[in-house]
C-alpha cells in the first residue's frame, strides 16, 4: 500500500513540480529571526481566512442594492453557521489590519527595509493599502444604512480632490446619487478587482521574501553595507542558517493557529457586527460611523481646523503614503538596530499613539451632538415651578442639551454647564445665547417673549454655591449618562 | 536556462538578417499584445467609466400638495427617484427636508451635511439642523451656525404647479471646496 502511495506520489510529483513548488518553503534563512518575524504568515493566514469565508459568504450573498440587507438577514439569522461566517470574515478582516500593522512596525523597527529589501517593503506598504480598502469597501457590502451614507461620505471627500473630485465622486456613487449601480460596483472591488491585485502583490512581495532571504535580526554597530551587504548575508547563512521548514516555521504555525482560535472564538462568543436600518436614505436618523480600523481617520477629520480640512483630507493619505513608500530610497544603508535609530522607535510609538488616540476620541466623539439627550429631571432642574423649571425644559426643548452637559446629562459638544453661573455672569449668559460664540449657533432670532429670561434664570442655578450636593454626586451622574 | 537562452541569442554565427527578422517578430508580437489588449480593454472600461459621463435628465417630483405643509415648518420628505435602475429597491428613495416659508414660497435642503454628506436633522424646538457626523450645525434657511461645513446646505430647485410642490430630482451634492 505505502509502494503503491509512494509510486502515485511520485508520478504527480514527476508531472506536477510540487516539489519544485514547494522547495521555497526549504530555503535557508537565519535561525535568530524568531517570534518577532511571526507578523507577515499571520497576516498571510488571515487573508487566507478572508477568502476562505468570503467566497463562503458569496454563495449567499446578493450584490443588488434591493436585496443585499435581506440576504444579510438571512445570512445572519437563518443560515446555518451563517452569524458565525460574518463573525469570522469581521474579526478575520480586523486580524488582517492589526497583524499587518504589527508586521510593518516590526520591520521598520528592525531596519528589514533597508538594502536589499526596498522594494519588498515597498510592495508590503501597497498591500497595507489594498488591505484598509478591503476593510472599507467590505463595511459597504454591510449593506445597512451605516454603509449607505459611508459611501456617500466616501464620495464627499473625493470629491475634495482637485479637478477630478466630482468626477470620482460620481464614480463612487456610481451616478448623481445612492442606487442599483452603487452597491455592486463595490462588491465588484471588494470580491475581485482588489483580492486579485492582492493576490499578485502577495505573490510578488512573497517572490522577494525569498529572493533576497528573510532578514537577519539587526546587531547594533553592524551597518548595512550595499557593497558587502549579500556577501555577509550569504556567508551568515552558511554558518548558521536553518531551513525554513520546518526549523522556524512552527513559530509561524503556533502564532497562526492562535490567531485563528481567537477569530473564531471571537466570531462564536461576539458575533458579527450588527445591522443597522436598511439602506433607505430617507431615513435621515442615521449616525454612520466607519469600522475601528478608519475610525481614527473620522475623528482627525473632525477634530483638524475647518480651514485645512481639505488640504488634510487629500492631502494627509498621500503624504504618509508618499513617505511610506519612500523610507527605503532615502534610507536604505546605514545601522538597522531599533538602539541606534532612536527616532524609528519614536515614529512607531507617535504612530501608535496618535492612531490610538484618535481612535478612543472618534469612539467618544465628543464633536456629535448628542440627539438622545432626555428632559432634564425635576431633581436635576431643582425646580417645581417658575421660570427656573421652565428654563429647564427650554435647555431641552431649544437644543442647548444636546451639545451641553448638565449635570452629567446631555452631549458634550460645547462646554459642560453644570456650574456655569460660577464663570459667566447674567449678561454675559444673554450675550451668548442671543449672539452664539464660538462654534454656537445664535438663538436670539429662535426664542420667543419670555424664553430668554427663563433660560438665563435656570443657568443662574448652575451654581456650586447653589449645589453642593451636587458636587458629591457628579461622579455617579457622569457614569450613568456615559453608559446611556 | 536564461544563461543558454542569452548565449543562443548573441550567437555570432546570426546574419544580420536574421538579426533584423528577429526584431520585426519582436515588433510585431508587443504590437499584437497591445492591439489585443486594445480591443479587449476598451470596450471593458468603457463599460465601466461610461455610465458616469453620461447625463442623466433631472426629473421634476412631486412632493406633495401645499396645504399638505404648514407654513414655517420643516419636515423631512421622502423622494423618489424616477430614474433609478429597477434592482434599486429602498435605494431608490432620498430624503429631502422641505420648509414651507410663506404661502407661496417653498424651499427643499438637501439632507446631506456639506462637509461631509452625512444626513443632517431637523430639531424642531431649536430650529436648528444638526449633523450627526462631525458636529454641523445650520439656521432653519440653512445657512451655517456652527461646526465644519464649508458652505450652507444644498438647495434644490422647488415650484408649485398645478396644485403640487414639485422639486428637480434629488442628487448628492458634492462639495468640491478643499
Amino acid at each position: 500500500m505505502i509502494k503503491l502511495f509512494k509510486t502515485v506520489w511520485n508520478w504527480l510529483d514527476d508531472r506536477l513540480g510540487i516539489s519544485v513548488l514547494l522547495s521555497p518553503a526549504l530555503h535557508i534563512a537565519p535561525q535568530d529571526a524568531k517570534w518577532w518575524y511571526v507578523f507577515g504568515s499571520a497576516t498571510l493566514v488571515a487573508f487566507m481566512v478572508q477568502v476562505a469565508s468570503g467566497v463562503a459568504l458569496a454563495f449567499s450573498y446578493i450584490s443588488s442594492s434591493s436585496q443585499a440587507y435581506e440576504t444579510l438577514l438571512f445570512i445572519t439569522n437563518n443560515a446555518p453557521f451563517g452569524r458565525f461566517l460574518r463573525g469570522l470574515h469581521y474579526y478575520g478582516a480586523s486580524a488582517m489590519v492589526l497583524m499587518i500593522g504589527a508586521h510593518m512596525a516590526q520591520t521598520f523597527l528592525f531596519g528589514a527595509y533597508k538594502f536589499p529589501r526596498e522594494m519588498t517593503w515597498t510592495t508590503g506598504i501597497c498591500l497595507l493599502a489594498f488591505t484598509l480598502g478591503m476593510g472599507f469597501t467590505g463595511q459597504l457590502l454591510r449593506w445597512d444604512s451605516t454603509a449607505a451614507w459611508s459611501v456617500v461620505v466616501a464620495a464627499e471627500q473625493a470629491g475634495r480632490i482637485p479637478i477630478i473630485g466630482d468626477w470620482v465622486a460620481r464614480f463612487i456613487l456610481g451616478g448623481n446619487t445612492i442606487g442599483g449601480a452603487t452597491l455592486s460596483r463595490f462588491f465588484a472591488i471588494h470580491v475581485f478587482v482588489l483580492p486579485g491585485i492582492m493576490f499578485a502583490f502577495i505573490g510578488l512581495h512573497l517572490w522577494l521574501v525569498f529572493r533576497h532571504g528573510i532578514s537577519e535580526p539587526p546587531v547594533a554597530g553592524k551597518p548595512v553595507d550595499p557593497a558587502t551587504y549579500r556577501a555577509e548575508y550569504e556567508e551568515l547563512l552558511k554558518k548558521s542558517g536553518k531551513p525554513f521548514w520546518p526549523d522556524l516555521a512552527w513559530r509561524d504555525v503556533i502564532i497562526s493557529t492562535l490567531l485563528i482560535i481567537a477569530i473564531t472564538l471571537a466570531a462564536f462568543s461576539v458575533g458579527p457586527p450588527v445591522l443597522d436600518r436598511p439602506p433607505d436614505p430617507s431615513i435621515l436618523a442615521a449616525d454612520p460611523r466607519p469600522d475601528w480600523y478608519l475610525l481614527w481617520y473620522f475623528a482627525l477629520l473632525a477634530l483638524i481646523p475647518a480651514k485645512i480640512e481639505g488640504y488634510i483630507m487629500i492631502g494627509f493619505p498621500i503624504l504618509i503614503g508618499l513617505l511610506l513608500l519612500f523610507v527605503p530610497i532615502w534610507n536604505h544603508k546605514g545601522e538597522r538596530a531599533a538602539s541606534r535609530r532612536p527616532w524609528a522607535i519614536a515614529v512607531v510609538c507617535l504612530s501608535v499613539i496618535m492612531i490610538g488616540g484618535l481612535w478612543w476620541e472618534g469612539q467618544q466623539s465628543p464633536w456629535s451632538p448628542n440627539f438622545e439627550a432626555q428632559p432634564l429631571s425635576e431633581k436635576v432642574v431643582a425646580a417645581t415651578s417658575g421660570p427656573v423649571l421652565k428654563g429647564g425644559q427650554l435647555f431641552h426643548d431649544k437644543g442647548c442639551l444636546n451639545c451641553h452637559l448638565i449635570q452629567g446629562f446631555g452631549g458634550r459638544r460645547g462646554p459642560d454647564l453644570t456650574y456655569i453661573a460660577d464663570t459667566l455672569t447674567r449678561d454675559n449668559m444673554v450675550i451668548r445665547i442671543v449672539n452664539g460664540g464660538t462654534n454656537m449657533p445664535a438663538f436670539g432670532p429662535s426664542l420667543k417673549p419670555g424664553e430668554l429670561d427663563a433660560l438665563v434664570a435656570f443657568l443662574e442655578t448652575r451654581k456650586r454655591s447653589l449645589r453642593p450636593k451636587d458636587q458629591a454626586n457628579d461622579t455617579a451622574s457622569s457614569s450613568t449618562s456615559a453608559q446611556k | 536556462m536564461n544563461t543558454s537562452h542569452a548565449e543562443s541569442s548573441s550567437a555570432p554565427t546570426e546574419t544580420p538578417e536574421e538579426i533584423s527578422r528577429r526584431r520585426f517578430f519582436e515588433k510585431l508580437s508587443i504590437a499584437l499584445v497591445g492591439l489585443c489588449t486594445a480591443i479587449v480593454g476598451v470596450p471593458l472600461v468603457g463599460f465601466i467609466v461610461a455610465p458616469f459621463f453620461r447625463k442623466v435628465p433631472r426629473e421634476w417630483v412631486t412632493l406633495g400638495k401645499p396645504d399638505d405643509f404648514q407654513i414655517g415648518k420643516t419636515v423631512a420628505v421622502t423622494v423618489t427617484d424616477p430614474s433609478s435602475l429597477p434592482w434599486a429597491g429602498v435605494t431608490a428613495k432620498s430624503g429631502v427636508w422641505l420648509r414651507r416659508v410663506d404661502a407661496d414660497n417653498f424651499i427643499a435642503f438637501s439632507a446631506n451635511c456639506t462637509h461631509l454628506g452625512c444626513p443632517v436633522r431637523w430639531l424642531e424646538g431649536a430650529d436648528l439642523f444638526m449633523c450627526p457626523c462631525h458636529g454641523g450645525v445650520y439656521y432653519s434657511d440653512g445657512n451655517v451656525a456652527a461646526g465644519p461645513p464649508p458652505k450652507p446646505l444644498f438647495r434644490y430647485d422647488v415650484r408649485v404647479t398645478n396644485g403640487e410642490v414639485r422639486m428637480k430630482q434629488a442628487i448628492v451634492p458634492i462639495s468640491t471646496t478643499l
